[in-house]
């Protein structure tokens, strides 16, 4: 099995569990390109995982094959008890009204020739016939949570706001159906830092409110940090390291959390610019390197390296790395 | 020996846009100086007038621009409001160069990037197509761009976006400008890139000798590389100062405000941010008092009436514009006032989570 390894999934109690997804994409004269290839990770209810990695390490294509969107090359994804890549599509439209999506930027994924009070009810009127007054109840009780007055904003259309507003009424149209679980791709890397976190402090509280599971995906550790129970750590469509957001700062075990870390912009001048950079760029997905896809990039990086992969491993309680060289971590660390 | 002049002497810029709801302005009256090499980092939200002020500076205002008399922009002492047209042609690449916030936008999607790096040289230099493909390389490996041989015949769509804004910051440095204006050079790319691109911008800086003006959203992007920074906000500058003093003595509660909203690494998981309520106002309004008045916490009546200006606070070149400056007793006392009533002078609610 070319997976990294299986020893962080906490088994049946999981709301959700991905299990070995693999997805590749045809690149035209029988090249491939390996999107994601081979993860494992499962989510608690009520938990809110972390997915974080550079752009095109599979964030979204993974965010995407939990949805069947499309449906994976390979792996199981259940929801709920039911594996996901097994339904009908009849089933598979029902069951996703119970897991939703939002996207990176709002107002694209917004139809501008529509009002407000109809992309936010789109979801009711095709999965529940929910015409009426009920509908309109619903969508005025979800506007008037994501923090937008629905008399004043019912009517209008998206050009009309920010994007910070339009990130709302995105979510707010995820709410409307009462899903179990939401996903977030990058829902606030196209937004300004006051704005992201007004968006950022609104995901806490629809959770709460509405007892959400959530998947948030961004590449800023510090923006994941914020909101996350658990983090999965992702490079070139694999996973690193697995732990919870406040070990993974305090005792980052792979070379690559490091450099994530490293690169966080700090709002302080007295502390100097880290001189840890991430040298090069991402290789293809359509040939990845062979053992450990991350070592044309590692300061670490010994002959073992290409040779073998490193599957994922514990190192502490709770605290998982796929590196044959990691970083020393204390192991008594008491949780995070 | 007296002072040399400043690179570049910004004094009371208003641009102003003419457009069907009314006269928008956008920049209101900013005045800054930037020294030969040396970097200002300039702050604030999406609207608040940093690309236009840049833009401004640059000369590249679309037709429907208005800039009232009394605003001024000198460049190495000469005003740029009176360069020829010819001059101004050169003017830009060989003086002042720009970078922005989507690489596409200064990018030929049709044209390989070697053909564009060289257009640019021969225009400006008049060098023959065997020089400026010389220059093309070197500017390519300069900026870090791999494999750059090869790299010249792609199209910008074959390189990922680190690449090409390296291929922007190459175009940009051809003519060897002396002041590089970095509009949001790196929103759009993710934390790993973004470093790779200001470290690649702070060792050219160095090695060139350019002065720079760097705008971004985020404080934390200037904090290590800007020595001083200036704060906007709906098109006024609200503070200014050297970059240590301001983190240390912030006095607009607006540069408080962006500064809590960072969501910081080193703070546990799940704590709150301090979110700035509200949006900044239309700017097509005519705006009376402060213009931050709606959403801060320290709001009073005085606020709502008068405009704060821009005053010295008594540390060499730190600058601000607010009654009740952060940190001082009145500001202290204001937020106490406010607390105890529930409600701002302005209206804003401070009994309510702050986000919303
Ligand atoms: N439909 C597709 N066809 C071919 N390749 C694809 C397709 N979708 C994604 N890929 C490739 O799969 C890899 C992972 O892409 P993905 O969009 O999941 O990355 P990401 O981590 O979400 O990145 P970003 O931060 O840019 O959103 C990339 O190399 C991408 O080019
Ligand atoms: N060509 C234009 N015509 C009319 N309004 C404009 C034009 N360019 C910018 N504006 C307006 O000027 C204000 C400041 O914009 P901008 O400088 O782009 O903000 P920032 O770069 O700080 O995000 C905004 O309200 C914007 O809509
Ligand atoms: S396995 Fe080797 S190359 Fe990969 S992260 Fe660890 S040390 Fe680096
Ligand atoms: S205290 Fe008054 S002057 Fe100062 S920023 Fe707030 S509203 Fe403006
Ligand atoms: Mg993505
Ligand atoms: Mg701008």
């Amino acid at each position: 099995m070319a997976g990294t390894g299986k020893v962080h999934m906490r088994g049946t109690e999981a709301l959700v569990s991905v299990e070995d997804l693999v997805m590749e994409f045809p690149a035209g004269r029988r090249a491939v390109v390996h999107a994601v290839s081979g993860i494992s990770f499962d989510i608690l209810e009520g938990e809110t995982l972390g997915l974080v990695g550079e752009s095109g390490c599979g964030k979204s294509t993974t965010g995407r094959a939990m949805m069947q969107l499309p449906s994976p090359t390979a792996g199981s994804v259940r929801f709920d008890g039911v594996e996901m890549t097994e339904l009908s599509k009849e089933d598979l439209r029902r069951t996703r009204t119970r897991m939703q999506m939002i996207f990176q930027d709002p107002i694209s994924s917004l139809n501008p020739r529509r009002k407000v009070k109809d992309i936010v009810a789109e979801g009711l009127s095709i999965w529940h016939n929910d015409a009426g007054d009920t509908a309109v109840q619903k969508v005025n009780e979800v506007l008037d949570a994501v923090g937008l007055d629905p008399e004043v904003v019912s009517d209008r259309r998206p050009h009309q706001f920010s994007g910070g507003q339009c990130q709302r009424i995105c979510i707010a149209r995820a709410l409307v159906l009462d899903p179990k679980v939401i996903i977030c791709d990058e829902p606030v890397s196209a937004l300004d830092v006051s704005v992201q976190a007004q968006i950022l402090n609104l995901l806490e509280e629809m959770k709460e409110r509405y007892g959400l599971t959530l998947v948030f995906i961004a590449h800023d550790l510090a923006v994941v940090k914020n909101v996350s129970d658990r983090v999965v750590v992702m490079y070139l469509g694999k996973v690193c390291e697995v732990a919870g957001p406040d070990t993974l700062y305090a005792h980052p075990a792979h070379p690559y959390t490091d450099v994530l870390l490293a690169s966080i912009p700090e709002p302080d001048p007295d502390h100097p610019v880290s001189d840890r950079q991430i040298t090069g760029e991402l290789p293809s997905p359509i040939n990845p390197p062979s053992g450990c896809r991350f070592r044309t990039r590692c300061e670490k990086v010994q002959d073992l390296c290409s040779e073998e992969e490193p599957e994922l491993r514990e190192i502490a309680p709770d605290h998982f790395v796929a590196c044959h060289f990691p970083n020393e971590v204390p192991v008594s660390v008491n949780g995070n | 020996m007296a002072a040399e002049r400043p690179l570049l002497e910004v004094e009371n810029l208003r641009t102003y846009f003419d457009t069907p709801r009314g006269i928008l302005k956008a920049v209101d009256g900013v005045s800054f100086t930037l020294d030969k090499g040396e970097t200002i980092g300039i702050v604030g939200e999406s609207g608040s007038g940093k690309s236009v002020l840049v833009r401004s500076i640059m000369n590249i205002l679309t037709s429907n621009a208005i800039i009232p008399d009394g605003s001024e922009v000198f460049f190495d002492g000469k005003d740029t409001r009176n360069l020829s047209r010819s001059e101004a042609k050169h003017f830009w690449g060989t003086q002042m160069a720009m970078i922005f916030q989507d690489p596409m936008t200064s990018l030929n999607p049709v044209k390989k990037v070697g053909i564009q790096i060289t257009e640019s040289i021969r225009y400006h230099l008049g060098a023959s197509k065997q020089e400026a493909m010389e220059r093309a390389l070197e500017l390519m490996v300069q900026v870090g761009i791999p494999e750059p041989r090869k790299r010249l015949k792609e199209y910008p769509h074959q390189l990922s976006g680190g690449m090409r804004q390296r291929v922007t910051i190459a175009i940009a440095l051809a003519c060897n400008p002396k002041l590089l204006i970095a509009d949001e050079p790196t929103t759009a790319l993710d934390v790993t890139v973004q470093k790779q691109i200001l470290d690649l911008l702070a060792s050219l800086q160095e090695e060139l000798g350019m002065a720079m003006i760097l705008i971004t959203h985020d404080l934390g992007v200037v904090a290590g590389r800007a020595r001083r920074i200036g704060v906007m906000y709906a098109g006024k500058m609200v503070e200014t100062a050297d970059t240590t003093t301001l983190f240390h003595h912030m006095n607009h509660p607006y540069t408080e405000a962006l500064f809590k909203s960072i969501p910081r690494v080193e703070h546990q998981s799940h704590t709150r941010l301090d979110a700035i309520s509200g949006r900044p106002p239309d700017m097509v309004l005519d705006l009376v008092g402060c213009r931050f008045a709606p959403r801060c916490r320290y709001a009073q009546e005085q606020c709502i009436t008068d405009e704060p200006d821009l005053f010295d606070t008594g540390q060499t070149g730190h600058r601000q514009a607010c009654f009740y400056p952060v940190g001082s007793p009145e500001n202290a006392e204001a937020l106490a006032a406010n607390q105890a009533t529930g409600i701002t002078a302005a209206g804003l609610d401070l009994t309510a989570a702050a986000v919303s």
